[in-house]
């Protein structure tokens, strides 16, 4: 046998092979949630709060529970005798305490959105109909809107269960970040703030539960992404053994994290289905998924960069102020992009001196939580724009700059480096990473065009400018998060290989699909370590009825940790059918291997089909001369135990046009060079890193949930909320470079988000590069066409002077 | 089908051709176009997104022409011809821009991808040799938030070249 990593390699591992899936969802066979209706099934709808907070006096449903087609309107009080409440809680943040949590509210509702009342009724639009026939007595309460102001000594609590609405509060420093600042040659500070945004799957969440009273099995079918998270949930809010609970997951029709969460309406469906005995289903509308899908990043961040006159960084302080919900979402907390945005500050390059602070702050909004690249477009946004400007102030190119201060790449035995924020990275490829995009994108070439096109510029009004974002991405997340927090959320991503009685490998999975390919790379490893053709392995997953525990999909870790997990399923199991066949033949089982479908001994003569393997072993075990028949299906987890995440990286640079008479940013180009380990399939990987990067051009100029002083958002609808369309995305060039991840055989880190992890840094070093030389910065993202107007129109618009705090006495005592 | 009949909503009778057979049915007026489609009819290709017109999801061919399902009553083809991509797919008519999809990865989770097909097969319609602008022009109504559009774009100008819707 050659070594573990040589064993990675071949002719299906690192092809671009088509999915199979494809054929089926372009013939319009996809099976989503909606498309599921069982006989009786009722459907339920919910009226959402229309404040962002109000005391609820009363309410009546007599005459909604009168309407055609409705047989039962429920209140929160209705499904609690059924569903117990719950508390987001960490066991290791124990800071961060959230107000405990029902399927509807009850007495009060804390967001716009948050569901009251739920009505069941034969169709969807009978339902709606009743809807309007409720009646409930509201006193509105003024909110809790402004994140600082939520903070403010004395401020009213945004709910009654809560005693502050400081959700975290942490502190990290390094060496002595008082003196780097004090001796530097230059420091560079600034303001950020990140818009509120949601995950727009085009398929919103979407449930169906059926309970069995003969058995007193619930059956869930979910839009969903961790399906075994769903059914410990489920079990516990119902007072249900685990075992009775099954929690499958159809095609999902995007997820982006938004489906990750256990939501308060859909733990509200599988009551309903408990206390009617009968199938019930929930499929969100998209006004509705608005507000009531989790919304993400929300932040502003105050830093500030030292640097010697050389360019080389002194010292990092970052301060990061998020807004959360109203609530923190449920199981795993609204912590995560704010922790993941500080412990990532800074990954990617050599930081000295270290201070940091973040905060979360409870409002009367929408609860955040994941979604694509949690916090780590923030972290990656402030430092490369940090290094623009000190690159500026210095008269520095900004290339050079960061190939000074970048982490070095390391020996493949060489320790872990150590991100200011103290997250352990493993082997880096970032110059490697920046030669390979300046070459891509002829950054010389297009500098001098830049320069040239100067004069130009002025007359037109129309400026280029040039942006990079080197990254440091997590990815592979194993048991480190959710374990030792309390938070029954698996780990290890696990597969279930077998020889069918047919003679195909039937491969079940704990890791789950939403479109990523994760099917596919997990197909092309098993068929190539067991030597079949693609077409006789079979990879289903998103059922918990059926498949080996796992936690799902997240975290970029379908293909590092279950591509890994069907590896050693595949060693086990070619072990198996070798050991049969050796008994078969009384040959050593150590001369015999697998090509092309069948057993061949060493002189490469064919012994058996796999067919006949499975013959044998499944119906005529006589003939194998051994003392057990070796088992034909094999189960086999992997979960990183050397150390809590992979480390990905790579560069993002951008290209953009502004036209300073319109405020309109347009993104002529953009090269994105990453190193994702083992590249399983080039074809799946690169479309993957190019629909996160237009999740990130979206995020950067177009996406905002929008709130007003109120509380109300006030562009719900995908008629005002702006995605990016193909008209206005352009052409994006990937390229690779790969470091296999040494933890494993396989070798492949996660990629799912490293499109989306550098965009927003990247545009926005882009925007305020075209804008150099009229002195002026954007400093707000979205930079939509009004902002870029309001920042070179009107002076109050501008970014107001930052005041820091100051290095004595700030609490920063933490050391990591 | 226990969709059809709500008590109390009125309804009508309508014919249509549908995927290329004549057919009848009672429906509320009220009734959009997609959702009697997909919950009455059992043709689930189409999708809804965004209920509003924007997204492309929902798109169906009526009398030669896309439009969006959910923004055109049910009532409103009495006397037309609907194709979805289940007849499409069944007649082969789109089957050069079904076998470039696969091949250039242009779609993920699939949710958008019948309404992008309709879309795309109308452009090539009408304009048999698009120029990638002009693919990227024709698709700007369809959103696609798994890709990153290129694929997309990339599997309709094969398909141009192959001749072939």
């Amino acid at each position: 046998m050659s070594g573990p990593l040589e064993q990675a390699d071949g002719r299906l591992i690192g092809a671009s092979v088509p999915r199979p899936d494809a054929q089926r969802l372009a013939a319009g066979c996809g099976r989503y949630l909606d498309d599921l209706s069982p006989h009786g099934v009722q459907h339920v709808v919910f009226y959402r709060s229309p404040f962002a907070r109000a005391r609820i006096h009363a309410i009546d449903v007599t005459q909604a529970a009168a309407m055609p087609g409705v047989s039962a309107v429920l209140t929160g009080a209705d499904i609690a005798t059924v569903c117990a409440p719950w508390t987001t809680r960490l066991a290791l943040v124990t800071t961060h305490v959230s107000a405990s949590q029902t399927p509807l509210a009850i007495d009060e509702a804390y967001w716009q959105g948050e569901a009251v009342v739920a009505v069941v009724a034969a169709t969807r639009a009978q339902a709606e109909d009743a809807l309007e026939a409720i009646e409930i007595d509201w006193e509105e309460v003024d909110p809790v809107v402004d994140p600082e102001a939520a903070l403010a000594p004395g401020a009213p609590t945004c709910h009654p269960g809560i005693a502050t609405n400081l959700a975290l509060e942490s502190h990290a420093s390094r060496g002595d970040p008082g003196v780097a600042f004090a001796g530097a040659h230059r420091v560079v500070a600034r303001r950020f703030k990140f818009g509120r945004q949601t995950g727009v799957p085009l398929e919103p969440r979407g449930i169906l539960a059926s309970f069995d009273r003969r058995t007193g099995e619930l059956d869930i079918q979910q839009s969903h992404q961790v399906p075994f998270q769903m059914q410990e949930i489920f079990a516990a809010q119902l007072d249900l053994p685990l075992e009775k609970v099954r929690v499958a997951c159809p095609d999902v029709g995007g997820a982006f994290g938004i489906k990750l969460h256990a939501y308060a309406d859909e733990i509200a469906v599988a009551a309903i289905a408990v206390l009617l005995g009968r199938p019930v289903k929930f499929q969100a509308d998209r006004l509705e998924s608005f507000v009531s899908d989790v919304h993400a990043r929300d932040a502003s961040v105050d830093a500030q960069l030292a640097v010697d006159a050389d360019g080389r960084i002194l010292g990092l302080d970052v301060d990061l102020l998020f807004c959360f919900g109203a609530v923190s979402v449920y199981p795993r907390s609204s912590t995560g992009e704010a922790l993941q945005a500080f412990s990532l500050s800074g990954a990617a390059y050599q930081v000295p001196a270290f201070r940091g602070r973040v905060r979360g702050a409870f409002v009367n909004k929408v609860p955040t939580g994941a979604y694509r690249a949690v916090g780590q477009p923030i972290a990656n946004a402030v430092i490369e724009q940090l290094m623009d400007d000190a690159a500026a102030a210095i008269g520095m190119d900004p290339v050079a700059l960061r190939r000074l201060n970048h982490l070095p790449s390391r020996p493949d035995d060489g320790s872990m480096l150590l991100t200011p924020g103290g997250i352990p990275l493993g082997p880096l490829s970032l110059d490697a990473c920046l030669d390979q995009v300046l070459e891509r994108m002829d950054y010389p070439g297009l500098r001098a065009a830049q320069a040239d096109a100067a004069a130009d510029a002025a007359a037109s009004g129309v400026y280029r400018g040039i942006g990079l974002c080197t990254f440091v991405e997590l990815t592979g997340v194993g048991a480190s998060i959710y374990g030792p927090n309390a938070v029954r959320v698996a780990g290890k991503e696990s597969v279930r290989l077998s020889l069918a009685p047919s003679g195909r490998i039937v491969c079940r999975t704990s890791a789950t699909e939403q479109g990523q390919g994760t099917r596919t790379g997990l197909t092309q490893i098993v068929a190539q370590a067991l030597e079949v053709p693609m077409e006789l392995v079979a990879v289903a997953g998103g059922d918990t009825g059926r498949d080996p525990h796992g936690g799902g999909a997240w975290a970029s870790r379908g293909i590092a940790l279950a591509g890994e997990a069907a590896l050693l399923a595949a060693a086990d199991l070619r072990a198996n059918i070798l050991a049969v066949a050796a008994g078969l033949t009384g040959k050593e089982a150590a001369t015999l291997r697998l090509a092309a479908g069948a057993v061949v001994d060493a002189g490469n003569a064919q012994l058996f089909t796999l067919q006949e393997i499975a013959r044998f072993a499944h119906y005529d075990t006589i003939p194998i001369k051994l003392a057990a028949i070796p088992e034909m299906t094999v189960e086999r987890s992997y979960t990183p135990i050397g150390k809590p995440y992979f480390a990905a990286n790579g560069i993002q640079a951008a290209h953009v046009e502004v036209d300073v008479g319109t405020g309109m940013v347009k993104v002529l180009d953009m090269w994105v060079v990453e190193d994702c380990g083992r590249v399983i399939n080039p074809l799946l990987t690169d479309e993957q890193i190019r629909g996160g990067v237009v999740q990130g051009i979206g995020a950067a100029l177009f996406e905002e949930c929008i709130y007003s002083e109120s509380g109300q958002m006030s562009n719900a609808s995908l008629a005002d909320y702006l995605i990016p369309m193909a008209g206005e995305m352009p052409q994006i060039h990937v390229g690779h470079v790969s470091t296999p991840e040494r933890e494993t055989s396989l070798g492949a880190k996660g990629v799912g988000e490293a499109g989306t992890v550098g965009a927003i840094g990247a545009i926005w070093c882009a925007v305020n590069d075209a804008l150099r030389p009229l002195a002026q910065t954007v400093w707000r993202q979205p930079f939509t066409p009004a902002h870029v107007l309001d920042v070179l129109h009107h002076p109050e618009a501008r970014m107001a002077p930052v005041a820091l705090r100051p290095f004595d006495g700030d609490g920063s005592a933490v050391e990591n | 089908m226990n969709d059809l009949l709500e008590t109390g909503v009125e309804e009508a009778g309508i014919s249509f051709v549908l995927n290329g057979r004549p057919v009848r049915h009672v429906v509320p007026v009220r009734r959009n176009l997609v959702d009697f489609l997909r919950h009455d009819l059992g043709l689930t290709a189409a999708h809804v997104g965004c209920e509003v017109g924007v997204c492309g999801a929902c798109n169906v061919r009526v009398d030669g022409a896309v439009v969006r399902g959910c923004l055109m009553l049910a009532v409103q083809v009495d006397g037309l011809a609907v194709d979805t991509i289940e007849g499409m797919n069944d007649s082969g008519e789109i089957a050069g821009l079904q076998r470039a999809f696969v091949a250039c990865n242009a779609l993920q989770c699939g949710y958008c991808t019948p309404g992008m097909l309709m879309t795309a097969c109308e452009l090539l319609r009408q304009n048999a040799c698009p120029s990638r602008g002009e693919i990227r022009d024709a698709i700007s109504g369809n959103y696609c938030r798994c890709t990153g559009y290129q694929s997309i774009v990339d599997a309709v100008a094969l398909a141009a070249q192959g001749g072939q819707p």
